[in-house]
This record gives C-alpha cells, sequence and structure tokens, in this order.
C-alpha cells in the first residue's frame, strides 16, 4: 500500500511524522488501526484486539474550510478540523484507519460522528451523561463489553479477561510513567518549560509500541531529575507557577502556552487532556470484573461533558496545592459549550482557593494571537 | 524632585505623560500613531526633550500596542496594568472599576488599593468596541462623536445582531426603511452598551466605583446610557483618555538607578 504524501504532512509533528510510516509498517505487515478521538476510549480493549489504536484530533485551521462545506460554522474548532482532514484525505491517519472508534460526549462531536460515519466505519460508545450511582457505571460496563463482542467479530479475535488484565497492567504502567514526569513539575523552580512537557506527552501518543513508550518516559524523567541534581535551573525560580485547564489545546499550544511561558510564566501542570486529568486513574487489574474495572476507570475521568463534573473541581483544588499554583489559565475553544459554561465553576473554585484565574476563549486561527498573549502577560502582572 | 515618563502608544494615537513624586500631572503630549511605532516614538522623544524630560535619564515606561517600539523605555507594562493603574489615580477609591472602550477591544478592570485584580477582555469580536461605533458611523455618514450625540434624541429602534458585519447591514436595512437616523444612532450605542455592561457582569464581587477611561469617555450619552444600564453613576473625567500613559508612569516609580 503506497500513497503519495499529502501537502500539510510537514505541518505534523515530528512525532507524528514518524508515527505516520509506523503506521504504514504496522498496516503493511497486516496489523489493523483504530482512529480515535477522547481519552474516554478504552485503549486496553484495542490493544487486546491487536488493534492500534492513533489520535485523530484535527489541530490545524487547514482543513476547517473543507469541513465548513458539511459543518455550521459556529462549531468548535477541534471537530470542524478533525471532520475537514477526514472528507479532505488530508490525514494519512484517517486513512489508514480500519474503523474509528468515537463517544457520545458533546454534541458537536456525536452528531459529526454520524457524518464520518458516511466516510469510514465508525462505532460510537454510549457514555452515560454523569458519573453519581451505580447505574452510570452499569451503562458504561454493558457498553464495553457490546465494544468487546463487536471487535469479536468483526475483526475474528477473542479477548479474553487474562489478555484484557495484561493490557491494562501495560497501560498503568505507561500512565505512571507520564505521571511521573508530569509530577516533576511540582519542583520550585520545575526542571522544565510546560511547554516541553507537553509535546513530549502528545508526541507519545505517536509510538505505538507501549513499551517503548514507558521507556522512553521514563528515561527522559531520569535524565530531567539528573540535570536538576546537578544544579541545572533553566526555568527562573521566579516564574509564575501555571495551572492550565479547559479544552483539549493541542492546535493552539504556540499562541496560548508558549506565549505564557515567553512573557515569564511556567505551566507546571496541565489539568487538561493530555496532561493529569486522564492519567491519575488506574485500573484494578485485580479486580474479579476486569470490564467494570476498566470501565469504573475511564468514568473516573472529570471532563465537561459529565453533569455535574463533580471530579474536575476535586481533582483541581487538589492540583492547586500539590503543584504550589500562582494562576489559573483557563483556555477554552470557541463554541465548545461544556467548557466554556463551566468556566463559571472554575473561576469560582480559583477564587474560592485565592489564585487568580484568567479564561481565553480561541480558535485555531492566528488572528488573535496578539491579544492572547498581551492578556496573558497582564495576568502574569497580577501575580507580581 | 522625581519625575516619571509614561507613554502610551495606542492603536490610533499615542499619549505621553510626565508625573513628579507628587503624583503630580505635569506635562502630558497626544499625537496620531503614525504607520511606524518607531517614528512615533522618536517625534515623542523630541517633544519631552524640549520641554525639559530626557526620557534617556528619566524613568520612563511605555504601553500600548506599540510598547515594543519605544527603545527609550526602560521597561513596558501591558495596556490592561497601566489603564487600571491611571483610572486609580485619576478617579480613587479602594475598590474600582474601569471600562475602557478601546478601538480594537474593550477591557473591564477590576482595582483594588490602586492594583489590578482581576479584568476581561471582548474576545476575538469587534462588538461592544470602538471599532463598532466607527463601521457604524461609516455606515451612517456620520463621525463617531456626532453619532453619540445623536443618539440621545432616538429611540424605539435596536439591532439584534452583535457581529459588526451582519449589524452593518441592518443597519442598512433600517436606512431603507426610511428609519430616522437619530433612532438608528440610538439602537448602534444601545447596542454597545449593553454587550459592554454584560461583559462587566462577568467580574465577580462588588464594582465599587465604576469609571469609563479610552476613547469614548468624552462621550456624554454613552456614559449616560452605561450608568442607566449598570444601575450605579459611571464617572468619566476628560483626562480619561491618559490613563494609561499615566499608569506606565506609575510604574515608573519602581525603575531605580535614574533619578537620584
Ligand atoms: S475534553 Fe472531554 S470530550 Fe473532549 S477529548 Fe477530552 S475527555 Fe474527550
Ligand atoms: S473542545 Fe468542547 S466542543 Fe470541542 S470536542 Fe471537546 S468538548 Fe466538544
Amino acid at each position: 500500500m503506497t500513497q503519495s504524501l499529502p501537502e500539510s504532512f510537514a505541518e505534523f509533528g515530528e512525532a507524528r511524522q514518524k508515527g505516520f510510516l509506523r503506521v504504514k509498517e504496522i498496516k503493511e505487515q497486516g496489523g489493523k488501526v483504530a482512529g480515535v478521538f477522547c481519552t474516554f476510549t478504552p485503549l486496553e480493549i484495542l490493544d487486546t484486539a491487536g488493534i492500534t489504536p492513533v489520535s485523530l484530533c484535527g489541530m490545524s485551521d487547514e482543513t476547517i474550510p473543507a469541513a465548513e462545506a458539511h459543518l455550521p460554522k459556529n462549531l468548535c474548532p477541534l471537530i470542524k478540523s478533525s471532520y475537514g482532514f477526514a472528507v479532505s484525505d488530508k490525514c494519512p491517519y484517517t486513512y489508514f484507519s480500519d474503523l474509528i472508534v468515537g463517544e457520545t460526549t458533546c454534541d458537536g462531536k456525536k452528531k459529526m460522528y454520524e457524518l464520518l460515519g458516511k466516510l469510514k466505519d465508525t462505532y460510537i460508545l454510549h457514555l452515560p451523561q454523569g458519573i453519581a450511582g451505580d447505574d452510570a457505571l452499569e451503562f458504561w460496563t454493558r457498553e464495553l463489553r457490546r465494544f468487546i463482542t463487536y471487535l469479536e467479530d468483526r475483526f475474528q479475535v477473542r479477548l479474553t479477561d487474562a489478555a484484557l488484565r495484561q493490557a491494562a497492567r501495560v497501560r498503568n504502567e505507561e500512565r505512571a510513567a507520564r505521571l511521573e514526569l508530569m509530577e516533576l513539575q511540582a519542583l520550585t523552580p520545575p526542571p522544565a518549560f510546560g511547554y516541553d512537557i507537553y509535546k513530549t506527552l502528545e508526541g507519545l501518543g505517536f509510538c505505538f509500541d507501549r513499551q517503548e513508550a514507558i521507556d522512553k518516559v521514563r528515561s527522559l524523567t531520569a535524565q530531567l531529575r539528573a540535570d536538576y541534581d546537578a544544579g541545572k535551573r533553566p526555568v527562573s525560580p521566579h516564574a509564575k507557577r501555571i495551572l492550565v485547564t479547559g479544552c483539549p489545546i493541542g492546535g493552539v499550544l504556540d499562541k496560548t502556552v508558549r506565549a505564557l511561558e515567553e512573557k515569564g510564566g511556567v505551566a507546571v501542570c496541565f489539568e487538561n487532556c493530555s496532561g493529569i486529568k486522564a492519567m491519575h486513574q488506574m485500573v484494578d487489574t485485580e479486580a474479579e470484573d476486569i470490564v467494570q474495572a476498566i470501565a469504573r476507570r475511564y468514568l473516573s475521568i472529570g471532563c465537561a461533558v459529565m453533569t455535574p463534573d463533580s471530579r474536575r473541581m476535586a481533582l483541581l483544588k487538589e492540583l492547586l496545592q500539590t503543584f504550589r499554583v500562582d494562576g489559573v489559565v483557563e483556555i477554552d475553544l470557541q463554541a465548545c459549550t461544556p467548557y466554556c459554561v463551566e468556566s463559571f465553576w472554575i473561576r469560582q473554585a480559583a477564587e474560592a482557593a485565592g489564585v487568580p484565574y484568567l479564561a481565553l476563549e480561541t480558535d485555531y486561527s492566528q488572528a488573535d494571537g496578539g491579544q492572547l498573549s498581551t492578556r496573558l502577560e497582564a495576568f502574569l502582572e497580577i501575580l507580581e | 524632585m522625581n519625575y516619571y515618563i509614561g507613554i502610551d502608544i495606542g492603536s490610533t494615537c499615542a499619549k505621553t505623560v510626565v508625573l513628579d513624586e507628587n503624583k503630580t500631572l505635569l506635562l502630558h503630549l497626544v499625537q496620531p500613531t503614525g504607520w511606524s511605532s518607531v517614528d512615533t516614538a522618536l517625534a515623542i522623544q523630541r517633544e519631552l526633550r524640549e520641554a525639559g524630560f530626557d526620557p534617556e535619564q528619566l524613568p520612563c515606561v511605555a504601553t500600548g500596542y506599540g510598547r515594543i517600539s519605544v527603545p527609550f523605555a526602560d521597561k513596558t507594562v501591558t495596556e490592561i496594568t497601566c489603564h487600571g493603574r491611571g483610572a486609580a489615580l485619576l478617579h480613587g477609591g479602594e475598590e474600582l472599576t474601569v471600562i475602557d472602550i478601546g478601538g480594537q477591544d474593550t477591557k473591564i478592570i477590576r482595582v483594588e488599593g490602586g492594583m489590578v485584580k482581576d479584568f476581561v477582555m471582548n474576545d476575538k469580536c469587534s462588538a461592544g468596541t470602538g471599532r463598532f461605533l466607527e463601521v457604524m458611523a461609516n455606515t451612517l455618514a456620520l463621525r463617531p462623536d456626532a453619532l453619540c450625540d445623536l443618539a440621545r434624541r432616538g429611540g424605539g429602534t435596536s439591532i439584534s445582531s452583535m457581529c459588526t458585519v451582519f449589524a452593518e447591514s441592518e443597519v442598512i436595512s433600517l436606512i431603507g426603511r426610511g428609519e430616522k437616523k437619530e433612532n438608528i444612532a440610538y439602537a448602534v450605542v444601545d447596542s454597545i452598551v449593553k454587550k459592554v455592561a454584560s461583559q462587566a457582569r462577568r467580574l465577580e464581587g462588588s464594582p465599587g466605583r465604576v469609571c469609563l477611561t479610552g476613547g469614548l469617555c468624552s462621550c456624554a450619552y454613552v456614559r449616560d446610557a452605561l450608568s442607566i444600564e449598570l444601575r450605579t453613576e459611571v464617572a468619566a473625567c476628560p483626562e480619561g483618555r491618559y490613563a494609561g500613559a499615566l499608569g506606565a508612569a506609575l510604574s515608573a516609580f519602581s525603575i531605580r538607578g535614574k533619578n537620584v
């Protein structure tokens, strides 16, 4: 299977680029690939089925015009960009996906999946709308079992409990390794800039050998620790310590996090999707019912698509202390209803903890770069 | 006596002030920002020297969009911090809410004890900014200040769209329908005031005194309409347009090593 490289390929980060070649190899060796969009996707189930998950989250505005041929303008840029990559055939990962797995998270995404279903085989996992009570767990566990049966039939595989447990152990180990790296930032001053940590975590999603990914993070963590112990201090001790929360920010990282760090702040903690929120819970691999244990683990992710989102509030409170946070910056994507509404509670929580709060709403264009950077700078001036 | 210079290079004009150590305003200058902020900065330097305040010798802080283009400034501070501090100097009060309707954006700044505590700004949209007013004034073949004055005599019409592009076509269809100019002017100001007021309500806690700074502060009708909408008296003073420069001069107080 060969295909000429799409034009937008160059814009993929290096990790994404190398990852593309790996996915091609996987396909050539007869492997299967699933495109995923969200941290609620039960990765250990795909792992067990021998299917390689790869993130299809759109992070560039280049494909938005193509998406707007089918989708309304005032929709979150992540949804539009992702769909645009799929319709315009610009994303090699979408191209190679045997299956797309989506969840009923926000309205925009779940309706977009219906359209995506016309282009690609799309399987939708139904998430409950809240996490309270046993009903939610039961419902989600049933959904995972239905998914397992679907994969078994479709790909002619057997997903045994023992194999699921093993896959969960490996994923747990990776989560722990990622957490260790993120937790280094609790040091004062932190050993690295948040931008680099974020890029590293994001790049790991494009490394498809779990053990290799685990080894990579571990050795990076060890290296940072050793440098720090040897007295290296790349970040000033006066840099204001910022916790970043809100929507997935892969597509706006430069004009937000990088701008913040250029102005003298440092992102010590990412509460959002590629950061801590989806990494700090483990699957209980010894539980009697392993499928339920996996379900329980994913349900404990605090995301604004849940009502109420009590997990996010609880985690936030804890992180403000652990990382000795000076200020909270919420980065939301334009037209993201769940997060833009929930920012009301985040502001309140920050104020209750006596930590200044700044909310930014942005999209994937470059037009507001100057204004965002002025706002971030003014926020840092407040923290002085 | 020690002296402090503040320079605010905005998108349409540059404001400069000199304060003495008692925070008394000794000098204020204003000039249009040409296409080059650096040239504007050099012109300011010349004028300051002629008045006997050499910015190379005195503590000097630059703010505003063009703040990075002032080669002789000792440091730069954002317009948000400067507007807040400057307004506090002008209006006093322990708690103050500053509404700054600027050309490109509108800022609502909460100030406590002379220091900025919180702020909100419009997101990537010109609704509720001076730009919105300018576009509408253009459509009505009026100058922005004439539009504001005319608005006081109008009423009974509204513009529903917040987006400048759609609002402009609404205005055009109002003109087509033969709606009176003053009623359309009223609708334009009303739309800005409502948008700004809803932004102001996003900041929590007691607003304290409320004041208007920036380009629109000389427009009495905007201030009156805002007072009604926010149910509190909105203060404004003629020096309001210098709030940013004043705040910059205040920020220069912390610069050591120049004044002795
Ligand atoms: S923000 Fe929520 S819905 Fe969106 S990708 Fe993250 S976990 Fe999924
Ligand atoms: S950022 Fe918000 S609107 Fe966009 S996909 Fe995530 S939850 Fe949905």
